[in-house]
C-alpha cells in the first residue's frame, strides 16, 4: 500500500484531532447505577402481562385482510369461458418482467374466451412477482385479479413459474369448462359489458357433442361430487400444485431433520 | 445525402418560418417534410415519403400565412393540411407546438377519427407501435365525449390467405391502396360508399375471367372483379398507420415490446433488400421491410417478409449426424462427425484408383460460405469440381460470368435501373424473378420504356407496361440479334443509360449471352446480369464454379492459378472442373468418389440427382434441415440458417449486403464447418470466422488482365417452335411457390399463384385444346394442369411454372426449358 492509498490514515489524523467522546444522554444518578445490571430485563417482565403476538403458522393458518395480495387468478365469465384475451398489458406493466404471455386465435373449434383472441399461453414466475399489483391494473378485461393465497414456496425454481392452468379460477358451480363457443348472439362486447350471466343450453350441448367426458357437464357434476379428490386434481390445479409443493418440502424437512 | 456542392446549387430553394424557425429547403417540398427537416413533428397518418401527396386524413392541419401580390404575409382562413402543400418563399406556418387554432383542429380530426374506430386496442396486433394510439395520446382529447354506438362490421374480411382486413379500424388513409396502385400496380381494395358510411372494401362483382394468375388460398376480390393476388401486398400491412391490415401470420402472435429487432438481409433473392427480423425467445416471429434507399428503398416481396419458417420446422438439425453400420443416420458429436466426413473424402480423393470429390455449394450461400467451398473443393479435395449453379446453365454462362461479371464491383445499380430510358429484359421476369427490382421498375412507369424478350406479356410485364418480342426458348440469341438497326428496341436502346437485363435462364439458350454482349457493344446499353437465388453472385465472386477462381479468375490461365495458389498456400488444379449438371450426370454413373453438397434441394434440380447421391459411395451433406439429401448422405453436418449467422450477401448488382447474427445459438456457418473440417483432412483453410474472410479475399483482390476466361462467342441457335404436337417447354420460378424456403408457411403459401400451363391461341387451336386441364409430358414424366390460353404468346411453345403446386418441372418432367414437350388435351 502506498502512502497515497492509505485513505485509513486521514481517518486517523482527524480522529487524532477529534475531542474525546461526550455522551448527550443524561447520567443516572446513584440508585440508578445500582440497578444498571439488571434494568434490562423490565421489558423482558413487562411483556410477561401483555397478550401474545405470534402466530402458531402453519398450524394454524391466518386469514390476511380482504385485499392482500397473494397469488394471482384468471377469472371466468358466467359461462366458464375465460376473460384473458392474452393482451400482454400486464406483462408490459410488469415492472420485475415476472408475465409471459403467448396469444393465440380463437377458432369455431377451440374458442377459449369471448372475441378473436385468447391467451394461450400465460405464466407468472413467483420467484421475480413483487405483488406490486400493476398488473391487475393493466388488465383491460378484470382477467387478472389476486387471490389472498399466500403460501408461494418451492423447492425448485421451475415449479415457481405458475402455468395459465395453475392460474385459472376453479371452475363455479354452473359453470362450463371452455373451449365452448359463445353464447349465440352474442358479440365478445356483451361479455365485456357483463350482460352473459350463464351458460346456454347450446354451449351444452356443443361440449356434450365435443367432450361427452367434461366434468363439467350437468351429467357428470354428480360424479364429480362423489369424488372431491378427482375434483381437486381436475379443476384447480393451483391448489394441487401449492399441494405438490408442500409435499415437496416436507420430504426436505424430513430430509435434513433425520441428518441433524 | 451525399449530393455534390454542384448539385445542391443547382436546386432551387426556398425559405419559410415554421414555428419561429427558419428554414430553406428545395423548391416544390411538402411542408411536413420542411418541419421534419428542423424537428418539427406534426402528426400524419396518410402522408407517407415514399407515396403521393393524398390529403386524406386531414391529421397535419397546421396554420399557414401566405405573402400575397403585394408581399403581405397574409394567413389562410383556415389550417391547411401540411401534406399535400407545398414550400413556398416567405411562408409562415404554425404547428400545434405554437398555434391553438392548429392544435385544435387536430385534436377535433382526431376525435372524428377515434369516433368509429373501436377502442380494442388490447386485441390488435397494432397495439404498443400504433401512430394512432400514439397520436391519440400526443395530440388527442384526454377524455371521449362520444357515447353512441360504433359502427362495426364483420372481422376481419380475408383479402387473401394472408392478408386480413378490419374495416372499423380502418382510419381511411388511403395508404393500402395507393401503395397498391401507385408502387406495386396491383388493383387491390379500394374506398366505397361516402360519407360515415365510406369504407375500404371490395368489390362483389363476380369473377370476371380466369386468367391464370388466381392465388391459390381464399382470396377477396380485387377492383376488376379478379381474386385479389399480389407478391408485395406484405408492405400494406407494414405501412397500415392502424392495424386495419394485418396478417395471418403474425396476427395475436406478439407485442412490439416481446420482440428483439435484429438488422438483416433477406435471403430469399438477389436483390439483397435489408429486413429486419423481429423474434422473441430464439423464435422469429415477423420480418419487416428496412429502409434502405439504395436497394429496396421501403419495400420488400411477400417471400422475404413471411417465409422465415423454414428455418424451425420440426426437420431442423443442430447436432450433426453420421450412418453407422445398421444404415441409419445417427446423432454424432462435432469431432466424430468430423473424422467420419475427413475419412470418407480422404478415401474418395486419395490413393491410384480414387474416383475425386465433387462439391455443389447451392446457390443460397453468403459470400463467406462460397469462398470457403471454393478454398475447400481446391486445397482440401484438390479438384475444379465445384459448382454452385444447380439450375440451367452452360459454358457459355460461365464464360460470360468469368469475364464480365465476376469481380467487376459494382454494376449497373438498383439507381441506375430506375434511370434507365429504355430497359430490355431477357430471359428475366422481374415480378417473379426479381422481387423488389419490379418495383423499380414501375417506379419508373411512363418515363422508362421496357421491352421484354418472353414468351409471352406476364402480368409483371404488363404492369409495367412493357413491350414484348415474343420469343421460344432457345429463340433468345436470335431475338437479341434481331435488335438492331431501326427497330424499336434497338432505337430506345443507344439512349443514354439504357439497360439491357439479362437473366440466368439465358444460360439455357445457346448464344443468348453472346448476343447480349454484341448488343450491349452495339447500343452502348449498359449489362446486367440478374440472376434469382442470393447466393448466385457471392458464388461467382467466390469462384464456386468448375473454371472460376475468386475474382473472376479462369482456371485455365497459369497466372491466375499461380496468384490464388500463392494467396492460399497450396496447390490449385489447373483443369477446368466439370459442372453441376456433369457433377450429376457422372455421379450418377457411379464416376465419383465422394460429394460434397450444400443447401441443394434435390426436387430443383433437372437430371438424375438422387441416383447420382445414392450410388456415390460418400456424400457428405451440409443442410440447416433434415432434408432429401440427408436420406442419401453418410455424414451430415449441421450448418446455421441466416438469422442465426454473421455474412455477407452480395446481391445482383455485386453490392456487400453484409449482415449480423441475428439470433445468437451453436449453430456455425458453413464457411466455419467447412474450416473444421479441412484442418481434419490437414489443411487450414483459415475461413474460420468471416473477419479471416474478408481479409483473405481482400488481399486476393480481383483478375489481372488476362487472367479473365474470354466473352463467349456461341453461335446463336435456331429454336424450331411451331405449332404441332411437339412444343418447346418455357418455365421459371414464380415468386411465391412450392421452394424449399417457403414451407411451413401456408398462408403465403396461399398468395402463390395457381399453376396453369399457357399456350398461345394458334398452337391451342392447332392441338385442339380449348380450356380444361392439359397434360404436359415429356419422355420422363408429365404434368397436369389448367390450360390458359394466351393472347400474344409465341406459337409452339408451352409454358408452365417450375415449382409451384401441381408443376415441379425438374422432378415431373425432368427436362429444362428449351426441350420438346408434348401438351394434349385431358388428363392423361
Amino acid at each position: 500500500m502506498t502512502e497515497s492509498d492509505d485513505v485509513w490514515k486521514v481517518n486517523r489524523e482527524r480522529d487524532g484531532q477529534a475531542k474525546p467522546f461526550e455522551s448527550n444522554l443524561p447520567q443516572a444518578g446513584p440508585v440508578g447505577k445500582i440497578f444498571a445490571p439488571v434494568a434490562g430485563f423490565g421489558v423482558t417482565m413487562r411483556n410477561f402481562f401483555k397478550p401474545t403476538v405470534t402466530e402458531q403458522y402453519p398450524e394454524k393458518k391466518v386469514a390476511p385482510m380482504p385485499r392482500y395480495h397473494g397469488r394471482h387468478q384468471l377469472n371466468r365469465y358466467a359461462d366458464g369461458l375465460e376473460k384473458c384475451i392474452g393482451c400482454e398489458l400486464c406483462a408490459w406493466a410488469c415492472p420485475a418482467d415476472a408475465i409471459y404471455v403467448e396469444a393465440d386465435s380463437n377458432t369455431p373449434d377451440e374458442q377459449y374466451s369471448p372475441g378473436e383472441r385468447y391467451g394461450r399461453v400465460y405464466q407468472i414466475n413467483y420467484l421475480r412477482c413483487i405483488f406490486c399489483g400493476l398488473c391487475i391494473e393493466a388488465c383491460p378485461t378484470r382477467a387478472l385479479t389476486m387471490t389472498n393465497e399466500y403460501e408461494l414456496a418451492g423447492p425448485t425454481r421451475e415449479g415457481l413459474i405458475y402455468e395459465k392452468q395453475d392460474l385459472l379460477a376453479p371452475m363455479g358451480e354452473a359453470m362450463l369448462a371452455a373451449p365452448h363457443p359463445m353464447v349465440p348472439g352474442t358479440v365478445d362486447d356483451d361479455y365485456y359489458r357483463g350482460d352473459v350471466l350463464k351458460v346456454v343450453e347450446e354451449q351444452t350441448e356443443w361440449v356434450r357433442e365435443n367432450r361427452p367426458e367434461d366434468p363439467t357437464l350437468p351429467e357428470n357434476r354428480g360424479m364429480r361430487e362423489e369424488n372431491p379428490e378427482h375434483r381437486r386434481g381436475e379443476h384447480s390445479d393451483a391448489s394441487a400444485n401449492v399441494a405438490r409443493h408442500q409435499t415437496a418440502m416436507q420430504g426436505v424437512k424430513g430430509g435434513l431433520g433425520s441428518g441433524m | 445525402m451525399t449530393a455534390t456542392p454542384e448539385k445542391a446549387a443547382a436546386v432551387e430553394t426556398v425559405s419559410l418560418t415554421i414555428d419561429g424557425t427558419e428554414v430553406t429547403v428545395p423548391k416544390g417540398t411538402l411542408i411536413i417534410r420542411a418541419a421534419e427537416e428542423v424537428g418539427i413533428d406534426i402528426p400524419r397518418f396518410c402522408d407517407h415519403p415514399a407515396l403521393k401527396p393524398a390529403g386524406a386524413c386531414r391529421q397535419c392541419l397546421v396554420d399557414v400565412a401566405a405573402p400575397d401580390r403585394e408581399g403581405n404575409v397574409r394567413p389562410f382562413p383556415k389550417p391547411q393540411a401540411s401534406c399535400t402543400m407545398t414550400v413556398m418563399e416567405g411562408m409562415v406556418v404554425n404547428t400545434q407546438h405554437t398555434s391553438e387554432a392548429a392544435d385544435k383542429a387536430q385534436k377535433g380530426v382526431m376525435e372524428l377519427l377515434l369516433i368509429n374506430h373501436p377502442l380494442d386496442c388490447p386485441i390488435c396486433d397494432k397495439g404498443g407501435e400504433c401512430p394512432l394510439q400514439n397520436q391519440a395520446m400526443s395530440n388527442g382529447r384526454t377524455e371521449s365525449r362520444f357515447i353512441d354506438v360504433k359502427r362495426v362490421f364483420e372481422k376481419p374480411l380475408a383479402l387473401s390467405s394472408e392478408i386480413l382486413l378490419d374495416r372499423e379500424r380502418c382510419v381511411l388513409c388511403q395508404r393500402c391502396t395507393r401503395f397498391s396502385k401507385e408502387i406495386a400496380g396491383d388493383a387491390f381494395i379500394d374506398l366505397q360508399n361516402r360519407g360515415a358510411m365510406q369504407q375500404i372494401g371490395t368489390f362483389n362483382e363476380d369473377v370476371l375471367n380466369f386468367d391464370g394468375y388466381e392465388p391459390i388460398g381464399v382470396a377477396a376480390e380485387d377492383e376488376s372483379g379478379k381474386a385479389f393476388s399480389s407478391y408485395y401486398s406484405g408492405n400494406t400491412v407494414q405501412i397500415c398507420p392502424v392495424g386495419a391490415l394485418t396478417s395471418a401470420a403474425y396476427r395475436f402472435r406478439s407485442r412490439p415490446f416481446d420482440l428483439v429487432s435484429s438488422p438483416s438481409i433477406s435471403e430469399h433473392d438477389s436483390s439483397g433488400s435489408a429486413i429486419r427480423v423481429d423474434h422473441r425467445r430464439g423464435k422469429i416471429l415477423r420480418r419487416l421491410a428496412d429502409q434502405d434507399m439504395v436497394v429496396n428503398e421501403d419495400w420488400i416481396t411477400d417471400k422475404d417478409r413471411f417465409a422465415f419458417a423454414w428455418q424451425n420446422l420440426a426437420d431442423r438439425i443442430t447436432r450433426p449426424l453420421v450412418r453407422g453400420e445398421d444404415g441409419e443416420l445417427h446423432e454424432a458429436s462435432w469431432p466424430d462427425a468430423l473424422a467420419a466426413a475427413a475419412a470418407g473424402l480422404k478415401a474418395a480423393t486419395t490413393g491410384d484408383e480414387a474416383l475425386g470429390a465433387a462439391v455443389l455449394p447451392g446457390a443460397r450461400v453468403t459470400l463467406e460460405d462460397a469462398y470457403a467451398y471454393s478454398k475447400f473443393a481446391r486445397l482440401a479435395l484438390g479438384t475444379n469440381d465445384i459448382d454452385a449453379r444447380t439450375r440451367i446453365a452452360s459454358d457459355e454462362e460461365q464464360a460470360f460470368l468469368g469475364a464480365t461479371v465476376a469481380g467487376t464491383g459494382l454494376g449497373v445499380t438498383f439507381a441506375e435501373l430506375e434511370k434507365a430510358p429504355a430497359v430490355l429484359l431477357a430471359g428475366f421476369e422481374p415480378e417473379d424473378e426479381g422481387g423488389v427490382v419490379f418495383l423499380r421498375l414501375r417506379k419508373s412507369l411512363g418515363r422508362q420504356q421496357v421491352f421484354t424478350i418472353a414468351p409471352f406479356l406476364t402480368r409483371g410485364a404488363e404492369k409495367l407496361s412493357a413491350t414484348l418480342i415474343p420469343t421460344a426458348p432457345g429463340g433468345e440469341g436470335k431475338a437479341l440479334a434481331a435488335v438492331k438497326g431501326s427497330t424499336d428496341a434497338s432505337e430506345a436502346l443507344k439512349a443514354e443509360g439504357a439497360v439491357i437485363v439479362v437473366g440466368e435462364r439465358l444460360a439455357g439458350s445457346p448464344g443468348a449471352l453472346t448476343q447480349a454482349l454484341a448488343l450491349a457493344k452495339r447500343t452502348g446499353a449498359k449489362l446486367a446480369w440478374i440472376p434469382r437465388r442470393a447466393g448466385e453472385r457471392a458464388a461467382l465472386e467466390a469462384g464456386a464454379l468448375p473454371g472460376l477462381l475468386p475474382g473472376g479468375r479462369s482456371v485455365t490461365s497459369a497466372s491466375a492459378v499461380q496468384t490464388v495458389a500463392d494467396a492460399w498456400g497450396g496447390s490449385v488444379p489447373s483443369s477446368p472442373g466439370r459442372d453441376a449438371a456433369a457433377i450429376v450426370a457422372d455421379a450418377a454413373a457411379g464416376k465419383v468418389g465422394a460429394l460434397v453438397v450444400g443447401g441443394v434441394t434435390p426436387s430443383d434440380v433437372t437430371g438424375p440427382f438422387a441416383e447420382a447421391l445414392e450410388r456415390t459411395p460418400f456424400v457428405l451433406s451440409l443442410e440447416v434441415r433434415r432434408g432429401e439429401v440427408a436420406e442419401y448422405a453418410d455424414v451430415v453436418l449441421p450448418v446455421a440458417p441466416p438469422s442465426e449467422k454473421a455474412g455477407t450477401f452480395v446481391n445482383w448488382e455485386g453490392r456487400l449486403r453484409g449482415f449480423a447474427t441475428a439470433i445468437p445459438t451453436d449453430a456455425m456457418g458453413d464457411h466455419r464447418v467447412l474450416d473444421l473440417l479441412a484442418r481434419e483432412l490437414g489443411t487450414d483453410l483459415r475461413t474460420g470466422s468471416v473477419a479471416d474472410v474478408y481479409a483473405q479475399i481482400a488481399a486476393l483482390g480481383t483478375a489481372a488482365k488476362g487472367e479473365r476466361p474470354d466473352a463467349p462467342k456461341v453461335d446463336a441457335a435456331k429454336v424450331d417452335a411451331k405449332a404441332g404436337a411437339s412444343l418447346v417447354l418455357a418455365s421459371w420460378h414464380q415468386l411465391v411457390d412450392s421452394g424449399s424456403l417457403q414451407e411451413g408457411e401456408p398462408y403465403l403459401a396461399g398468395t402463390g399463384r395457381t399453376a396453369v400451363a399457357r399456350i398461345a391461341p394458334a398452337t391451342a387451336a392447332a392441338a385442339g385444346i380449348t380450356d380444361g386441364v392439359v397434360t404436359v409430358a415429356s419422355a420422363y414424366g408429365a404434368i397436369e394442369v389448367p390450360v390458359v390460353v394466351t393472347d400474344g404468346m409465341a406459337d409452339g411453345v408451352v409454358w408452365v411454372p417450375t415449382k409451384s403446386p401441381g408443376s415441379w418441372v425438374a422432378q415431373e418432367l425432368g427436362v429444362e426449358p428449351g426441350a420438346l414437350v408434348t401438351v394434349k388435351g385431358g388428363v392423361a
